[in-house]
Formats: C-alpha cells, structure tokens, sequence
C-alpha cells in the first residue's frame, strides 16, 4: 500500500472499505462512514492524547547522542510517571528509518541519559540492547513540564515533515497517555459525532496506552504490543449493557478499543469498567466477547494490528479485502484511509 | 461554602488579580487546581503558597505554547472539568483611540484574548467532553468585560476582543450543548486589579470590587452550571 506522507488527519479524499456482515466488500467515500450506523449502535474509542514520547540526548557515560522513545508506563496515574519502560536509537534522526538506525552505546543499569531538561537512570536493560526500563528524576510536575518543553512526538520517516502535537492529537484527545497516537480516531471529529447522535447511535469512549506500532527491529517487534494500561469509564460499561439489550453494535474505533474492552470482558460477555492492563496478543484463535465490528486504519499482512484483525474476518476475505486495498491505491499508515469490518 | 473536592480546573493568568484569587479560593475550597502564567518566579512563588496547585509555565497568546500547556494541564489532573480562560492583554497604555493603535498591538491584544482560549478550548475540547460524558460535567468560562458590550472610547483593542471572545462563547455553547459541554462568558465588574489600574491610573480602589469576590461570584455560577458536584 502507499505510505501516507502528509500530516492531514481527515484528508477529504479519504477513502473506506467496508466489509459488511455477508462479507461483501464496498469502497466508500470515508466521510459515508456514518451512513452505515444502525439506531443503538455504541461507537466506542481511545480518548488518549498522545506523549511528546521522543526525547534526545546524551548517554553521560559515553557523551554519545541518543534518541528515548518512551514505549510504556506501569499506570495511567496522572502523579506515576518517574517509570517507563523506552526504546534507545544511537545517532540520527527520524529521516533514517528505524530499521537503519545504529544501536545505542551499551547501556548498563545505573547510567545517567541526559535528556534535556530530563534526567533519567537506567533501570534495568530489558533482554535487548535497545530496550530498558527507566527512571526519571524529580516530582511528576518536573517529569510533565520536562516531556512538554522537551519532547515531540515520536517520528515516522515516511512522512515528509515533522509532527507537532497538533497533528497527532486526535479531535477527542484527553488524558496523554498514549506514545503513538490512536489514529484510527482521526476520522472522528465534532461533526461527525453529531452525526452519530442524528443517527440514534452511541458514542463513548476508553483511556488507553497506545504503545508503539513498530520499532524497526524484528527481534523487539515480535513482543510487540507491549503490556498496556487502560481505564474504562463506568459510563461506557453501561453504554456497552445497554447496546446488547437494544441489540445493538459494539463498533470499536482501532485496535486499542478491541484490546482493553476484551480484556475488560467477562466470561459471559459483560465489561468491567475501571483501570487494567492489557496483557494479551488477539488473533485468529480469540473469542471476541464484546467487540461485534472494528473501524480500523489499514494494516499490512505480518504487523500485529493485521492479526487482531484476524479475530474478526476468516482469513480468506481479509486477503481479499487486502488486495482491493492494493488495488485501490488505499493510503496506510497513521495518517493513511480506513477499514470498516462489521 | 461548596466544598469542590475532586473537581479538576484549569485556570490561565493564575498569578495575579482575578486568577491568583480564583486560584485561592478553588484551593482553599478543594479543587484540583491548575494554573498558567508566563513568569516562572511568580508561577513557582503562587505554588508555594498555595500547595497542591500545579503551576505550568506558558504563554497563551503563543500558538506553540499551547499543546505542551495542555498536556500539562491533562496530564497532572488526569482530565479536566472546568477550563476558565483568564489571562487577558489590555494592550499599550496609556490607552488610546482604535486608529491611533498599531496593528501590532490589536494582533497581540488579540492573540491573547482571542487565539489563546480558542486554541486551548479546542485542545482541551477531548478532556472536557469525556467529563461531560461521564456525568462529571464540563464547563468552559471564559472572562467578558463590559468593555466588549458597550463602546468605550480608549478601549478598542480590549473591547473588540473581549466582543469576539463572547460570541465565540455563545457559539461553542450552542454546538456543544449535545456533548454536554457548557460555555460561559462572565464579566466579573471593575476590580481592584493590576490590568485595571493600568487602564484606569489614580482609580480609587475603595470604589472597585475585590477579586476575591469576583472568584466567589464566578464559582457560584460554575457550581450552577455542573449538572452536580463531583468528588473522588
């Protein structure tokens, strides 16, 4: 598929394919995605306003230039936030491709990363030279005001300029919580969740973590998606309950949606609200207990979105929607159209 | 008095006049407080006296200032329920007539008070709908000043800009109003202020209002526009 290259969160060209429920694939103009919302259909997405999580500077051991990508946190607590689990790049910057990027100095417990305004102790190096666990000097208050003066967001090198955090905050960004941003939440703005109202539907929304898609590494790749904190607010819960008495979809926005609300999931199929931490990889073999569609970016066949994709189309119809993606010219990546599997 | 336990506020021009007293009194009365201000030895000095408040150090009227203000903002209250866009430029002073006022001079007026609470409404826009949702209620209060009602000579630059703020208000209000997020545009009456003064030089301040009671006036109708009180 074509890289989407330019920071333009709701392009007016965008498109969406839609897989419907007797597995027909329809190509639509993606502002049409609301025409196809039933009365009592639960819109749910990520809220998460993404971190300035990339943050250069210096391994003080060595004087040698680095790049921190901040990859996950323990708790959305607004005062935790001296411990995160980072991704060391050495020299460079994002116009070279993570794949491309030199490894860090060797990096041992008890060393000091100058980031900025930032300083930070390596914790523990987590089995991989580019991985570790660190530890941020200071209050929380210090931590933020350091992140805001300091950090951008983490970079793509497909894209054609820098991104500021106005591009990556989403229109119903909230608590920032999130090292990428939950994209798939691009396509919502203002108008169009008056539009879901105009429609009978429902809109809520959940916290959480988005981690980092990619690191360019296949080793590092392989455990991706990191463990995930989220929170799922008692309101959505109810929204959720309610959806399936009236019969309802739960229509989750991006991948992240499908991963707190199965985690969240009971046996039986109810939604816990509240903090927790996404644990688990969905695939082909999950059980899906409370998400009945996605609205998702487009994935490439191999990345862990596409598999959670696989819980929710057999594999053939999935390949065949990706070829029409192909063959449709269809943009991927965070900025990039969308897929609506229902 | 209403105890505001638990309820998260943002407040811009934190550190003197109306906003240090709104600070005070949503400290003293429970409230997670946030404030803004753009000297770092008067954000650090209100904190001081004020423990609890988060100080964040920023500029409103500077459009790069304004994410990293947010995420601040957000992120040290884990949310937000009330945003009160305070921080207001008069402009160059001694005041003067509108075509004597350089176009400069209007265009930081209004980057002020304009720009800056459209900027930071719209970043916080996320925040304080899912407050809103969440039956926490949402409430933006942005500061009038009868100055953009009625045509003041001298005061052109302030009065077209508080003009435009309120209209605005009127406006998000009425989009808003199905997320549940309410907008209010108060105008607190002439205080006893620094920004007053520089206005009104050799105003006698017994016959001005004292911003803590303009704070306490405003919380009232802040408490009045939550759908009810929350606490954590």
């Amino acid at each position: 598929m074509i890289a989407a290259d330019v920071a333009v969160q709701r392009p007016p060209d965008a498109k969406l394919l839609i897989v419907d429920s007797q597995r027909h694939i329809i190509h639509v103009p993606r502002t049409a995605f609301v025409e196809f919302l039933r009365p009592n259909d639960l819109v749910i997405a990520n809220d998460a306003a993404t971190l300035p999580a990339s943050l250069t500077g210096v391994h003080e051991q060595t004087g040698k230039s680095i790049e921190v990508r901040l990859a996950g946190r323990p708790s959305l607590d607004p005062m935790d936030v001296s411990r995160f689990s980072a991704i060391v790049f050495g020299e460079g910057d994002f116009h070279i491709r993570t794949e491309d990027r030199p490894l860090p100095p060797l990096l041992q417990s008890g060393d000091t990363l100058v980031l900025g305004p930032l300083h930070a102790t390596v914790e523990k190096v987590l089995g991989h030279p580019r991985l570790l666990s660190l530890h941020f000097t200071g209050t929380a208050d210090e931590i933020w005001a350091g992140l805001a003066s300091h950090g951008h967001p983490i970079q793509y090198s497909h894209m054609q300029t820098s991104l500021e955090l106005w591009d990556v905050w989403t229109r119903i960004a909230g608590p920032p919580v999130a090292f990428e941003p939950p994209s798939a939440s691009f396509i919502l703005d203002w108008q169009v969740l008056a539009a879901i109202r105009e429609h009978k539907a429902r809109f809520a929304t959940i916290t959480h973590a988005a981690g980092i898609s990619s690191t360019g590494d296949d080793d590092l790749d392989r455990l991706l998606p990191f463990d995930e904190p989220y929170r799922i607010p008692e309101t959505t819960a109810r929204a959720v309950e309610l959806t399936r008495k009236l019969r309802g979809r739960v229509i989750a926005v991006g991948t992240t949606v499908v991963r707190a609300l199965e985690d969240a999931a009971t046996e039986d199929g109810h939604l816990r609200s509240g903090e927790g931490v996404a644990k688990g990889r969905i695939g082909p073999a999950t059980r899906l207990r409370v998400v009945d569609a996605i609205l998702s970016g487009t994935h490439e066949s191999g990345t862990s979105h596409y598999e959670l994709l696989r819980a929710f189309l057999e594999d053939s119809t999935l390949e065949e929607a990706t070829h029409e993606l192909i063959e449709h010219g269809y943009k991927t990546h965070e900025f990039g159209d969308s897929v609506l599997i229902l | 008095m209403t105890d505001f336990s638990g309820l998260r506020v943002a407040i811009t021009g934190g550190t003197s006049g109306l906003g240090l007293a709104l600070v005070r009194e949503l400290v003293s009365r429970g409230a997670r407080v946030a404030f803004v201000a753009r000297t770092r030895e008067r954000v650090e000095q209100v904190m001081r006296d004020n423990p609890g408040a988060h100080g964040i150090v920023g500029d409103v009227s500077a459009k790069h200032d304004i994410y990293p203000i947010a995420m601040q903002i957000t992120g040290e209250l884990g949310g937000l329920d009330v945003l009160i866009n305070n921080a207001s430029e008069l402009g160059p002073t001694p005041l003067r007539m509108l075509s004597d006022t350089e176009c400069e001079d209007l265009e930081h007026v209004f980057a002020t008070n304009v720009f800056g609470p459209f900027r930071l409404a719209k970043a916080l826009m996320g925040a304080l709908s899912a407050s809103a949702r969440e039956g926490r209620g949402a409430v933006v209060l942005n500061v009038f000043s009868d100055a953009g009602a009625s045509a003041y000579p001298g005061w052109g630059a302030y009065g077209s800009s508080k003009a435009a703020l309120h209209q605005m208000s009127r406006i998000w209000h009425e989009e808003h109003a199905g997320e549940g997020v309410r907008f209010l545009s108060l105008d607190p009456g002439d205080m006893d202020t620094p920004m007053y003064h520089a206005a009104i030089p050799g105003a006698d301040p017994s016959t001005l209002k004292r911003p803590a009671q303009a704070a306490h006036e405003f919380l009232e109708a802040i408490e009045q526009a939550l759908p009810q009180m929350v606490t954590d």
